[in-house]
């Protein structure tokens, strides 16, 4: 230090200030502009920023009414910052989004997007925030599911709303978990990492990937056995069961026994 | 009949005695006739008369399909274990492989999957008790509607509403026998209502499942229930409640030649035997039908039995559905008030779960009502004579108004019980539902009463009117000075009988006792038979039917002459 203070009226000094002080500011301004310029594009993993783009200009067009035109959210809908790209496969994708009408809840309609269209606004959602993320395939494929323990994990996590056979059930006020036959893989496993409607999250660390694997392997599954019994009545137990006996089996009954004391005259 | 009374003479046994058949048959009905006495119960039985209406066949369906889950499930016990004791289940139903399950349920998945015929027996069973319940049920609103309860059959209502609950019983017990997640919910409501019994009901559940819930106990048990000690009192019952029916003989509706001393009909032998014994093969046969085609009771589906999970659609079979569904009714709260409290005791208290113990309240009345109605209603009407003849329903309006508004309060009880799938099959909100069958759980039945009542007196206005005027034909006349009138067809000769054979008497003001007073149960009793009757329409009387009849006559002949003079009129054009 002693030298350093000797040298402060160094000739040089001033210039070497000079110097040191342009590199840092210029330095900091270079390091800060290249910040700025990685968030303006920000593209998500695995989506190019054509498809944000383009995500973008379908959402403005079709999502920014109720959502708003930054998707932060108004009265009519809520902010989609950090829903992730998963929960936009899973709207879009089953044709929940756009909404018909308010309602308890979003009705499944056919999908008014198609899969690059989809694409495109999950790009556009995923760039917004960090979400959940559409699953890679592995996660998807059955084959390496294992059903006996899928079914297990879909009696304990699942049943309760969506009936032990998926066939579902009711919520309150007008509110229901839907049937769960014929959905796809791949909405099966982003209704489970986002949580649509009024269904919980059941993140990576409640269910890991494998366990998803293993219910979605159930339910397909379950869905290729079809009735062992022979028609199923919608799979809804007793119910069915006794609406059956009370309609079809007493009227083949009373048609029996009309016939058994009528007169043959 | 006459000819099994007289008194034989020595020579005559004697030829009896050596007696030599032709044929074979001949012989071997002889060789057992002379040791078992076949003849005298052919000929008491064979020739028993039972009238011919199909409304009077659901009790033979009772008993046939009962028949029926007897030997199916006979098929049963032979591979299911009542067991609870755990096992791994490695059958070949893929989805719940290796899964640690009660023997109960992996019997029943075994009888489900690799047994041959296994699945259809099952679904036999299973189809055949719904049936048998509902059969029950509907044989037993005919009876109530009709009035087939009243004197002298009234032990025989009695008997016939013990069967009910034991088919119930029968029912629930075998329900739960599976030990999959759903049985077991059904069982865990038996232990909450139980444990809802102030002060003793933790001891009462206990009892029944050898500790506390679920227990290794209680399917063992309800094993032994279910296929032993129902199944043999249902058997004595159903003999007590046949042997009634010969005794009494049975009710038959009005009609020509039928009156409270005779019965009309056929003879059990040979026709109504033959017509019998075929109806329990068109039983089985759309038993067998149902079985083979629909599927009932996936208990596949449930998965082993475990008490943390229930599942969206958890309902009973449809005979429990009411229980299920008044439990569903009761509000736990009203406004900010808890209906369940404490009682503060010198062992730390007691909790009074009146959201369980209030609705088992109506559902015990309409029990207790049933066992007991043919006493209250010959109370309040006062009839004491006996009833061969059956009321068609319009005829006994106060007793079918009634009738109607017990079964709705059923029937709100009922759909309760399927509230959720109501909601989501009509998109209707569950709370919506929930709040209406509120309402009309004390609404219903008063609409239902008025609106059955004035329904019944309506048609017995009309059946008057036909039996006095006749029906309309739908031909309109003009007559020549330009009138009109509509041709009036009269009612045939059987159809009359029907029309005026039944009673509708006044009501009968209060009676003094012994004692020369009016008590206050009979003033209670005046005042219901009031309501009982004071509404009523007469039956047509002897002599306004002359009247008509003659007034008829005047018509036919004045049409005659009208029609005679219109022709001429045309004739002169």
């Amino acid at each position: 230090m002693k030298a350093l203070s000797q040298k402060r009226r160094h000739p040089f000094a001033f210039v070497a200030l000079l110097l040191l002080g342009l590199l840092l500011t210029g330095g900091l301004y270079a390091a800060a502009t290249t910040v700025n310029q990685a968030q303006a594009s920000n593209v998500p993993d695995g989506y190019s920023a054509d498809q944000v783009e383009e995500g973008e200009r379908l959402f403005v067009a079709n999502c920014a009414t109720c959502h708003g035109m930054n998707a932060e959210g108004t009265d009519a809908g809520p902010s989609l910052v950090g829903v992730g790209a998963a929960s936009v496969e899973f709207q879009v994708g089953t044709g929940r989004m756009p909404m018909q009408m308010q309602g308890p809840q979003a009705q499944q309609k056919p999908p008014q997007f198609n899969n690059e269209q989809t694409t495109q606004l999950a790009a556009y959602v995923a760039s917004l925030g960090a979400g959940p993320a559409v699953p890679d395939d592995e996660w998807l494929d059955v084959d390496q599911g294992d059903p006996a323990r899928g079914g297990e994990l879909f009696r304990i996590n699942c049943a309760m709303c969506h009936n032990a056979a998926g066939a579902g059930g009711a919520l309150t006020e007008g509110k229901y978990a839907p049937s769960l036959h014929g959905v796809e893989a791949v909405h099966i496993y982003t209704a489970m990492t986002t949580g649509p409607q009024n269904m919980p999250v059941f993140n990576d660390a409640n269910i890991p990937p494998e366990d998803k694997r293993d219910i979605i392997a159930f339910l397909k599954t379950y869905e290729q056995q079809g009735s062992p019994g022979g028609f199923s009545l919608g799979f809804l137990g007793p119910v069915s069961e006794g609406l059956l006996i009370w309609t079809l089996g007493l009227a083949l009954l009373i048609g029996s026994m009309v016939w058994l004391t009528s007169r043959s005259s | 009949m006459s000819a099994s009374k007289e008194k034989y003479t020595e020579v005559q046994y004697l030829e009896v005695d050596q007696y030599q058949p032709k044929t074979r048959t001949g012989r071997i009905t002889n060789y057992v006739d002379t040791r078992v006495g076949g003849t005298g119960m052919v000929r008491e039985f064979g020739r028993k008369v039972f009238p011919d209406h199909w409304t009077f066949m659901f009790g033979e369906v009772a008993l046939y399909s009962f028949i029926i889950t007897v030997l199916s499930g006979a098929f049963l016990t032979f591979w299911f274990d009542p067991s609870m004791s755990t096992t791994r289940y490695s059958g070949s139903y893929a989805p719940l492989q290796g899964l640690e399950m009660s023997m109960a349920y992996a019997t029943a998945l075994e009888l489900s999957f690799d047994v041959r015929g296994g699945l259809f027996m099952r679904q036999l069973h299973h189809w055949a008790a719904l049936l048998f319940v509902l059969a029950m049920s509907v044989h037993m609103l005919r009876v109530f509607f009709t009035g087939a309860f009243r004197k002298p059959r009234e032990l025989n209502w009695v008997v016939g509403s013990a069967l009910l609950i034991l088919g119930l019983g029968a029912g629930f017990t075998g329900y739960s026998l599976p030990d999959e997640v759903l049985s077991g919910n059904g069982l865990r409501i038996i232990d909450g209502m139980l444990k809802a019994i102030p002060v003793v009901g933790t001891y009462i559940s206990f009892f029944l499942f050898g500790g506390e819930f679920p227990g290794n106990e209680v399917i063992p048990r309800l094993y032994t229930l279910h296929i032993f000690i129902i199944p043999a009192l249902i058997l004595i019952l159903i003999a007590v409640h046949l042997f009634m029916v010969v005794t009494h003989k049975h009710t038959q509706y009005p009609g020509p030649g039928r009156t409270e001393r005779n019965v009309v009909g056929y003879p059990i032998g040979p026709v109504y035997a033959a017509k019998a014994g075929g109806f329990f093969f068109i039983v089985l046969g759309i038993l067998c039908l149902i079985a083979g085609t629909f599927q009932i009771n996936a208990l596949w589906n449930y998965g082993p039995y475990d008490p943390s999970p229930v599942q969206a659609g958890a309902q009973p079979d449809w005979y429990i559905g009411p229980f299920e569904g008044v439990l569903r009714l009761m509000p736990g709260y009203l406004g900010p008030i808890p209906l369940e409290f404490n009682i503060p005791t010198p062992w730390g208290g007691n909790s009074v779960a009146t959201p369980v113990l209030i609705p088992m309240i109506p559902v015990a009345l309409i029990f207790l009502g049933m066992f007991i109605w043919p006493w209250i209603e010959a109370w309040i009407t006062g009839d004491k004579k006996e009833h061969h003849l059956l009321d068609r329903p319009r005829n006994a309006p106060t007793r079918t108004a009634f009738g109607a508004a017990v079964m709705t309060n059923y029937l709100i009880m009922w759909g309760m019980g399927s509230n959720d799938l109501i909601a989501t099959h009509f998109g209707l909100s569950l709370n919506d539902i929930t709040y209406w069958s509120r309402v009309l759980f004390f609404l219903g039945p008063v609409i239902a009463y008025i609106l059955t009542k004035r329904i019944c007196l309506a048609l017995q206005r009309k059946d008057r009117e036909v039996a006095l005027h006749g029906h309309e034909a739908g031909v309109i006349e003009v007559s020549p000075e330009g009138g009109f009138s509509e041709k009036h067809k009269l009612p045939s000769e059987y159809e009359f009988w029907t029309l005026v054979s039944y009673e509708a008497p006044e009501p009968s003001g209060p009676k003094t006792n012994a004692k020369g007073k009016v008590t206050r149960t009979e003033k209670l009793r005046a005042r219901l038979n009031r309501m009982w009757f004071e509404d009523r329409v007469e039956p047509v009387t002897r002599e306004e039917y002359l009247e008509a009849l003659e007034h008829h006559g005047h018509d036919d002949h004045s049409e005659g002459l009208e029609a005679a003079q219109s022709r001429g009129a045309i004739e002169q054009h």
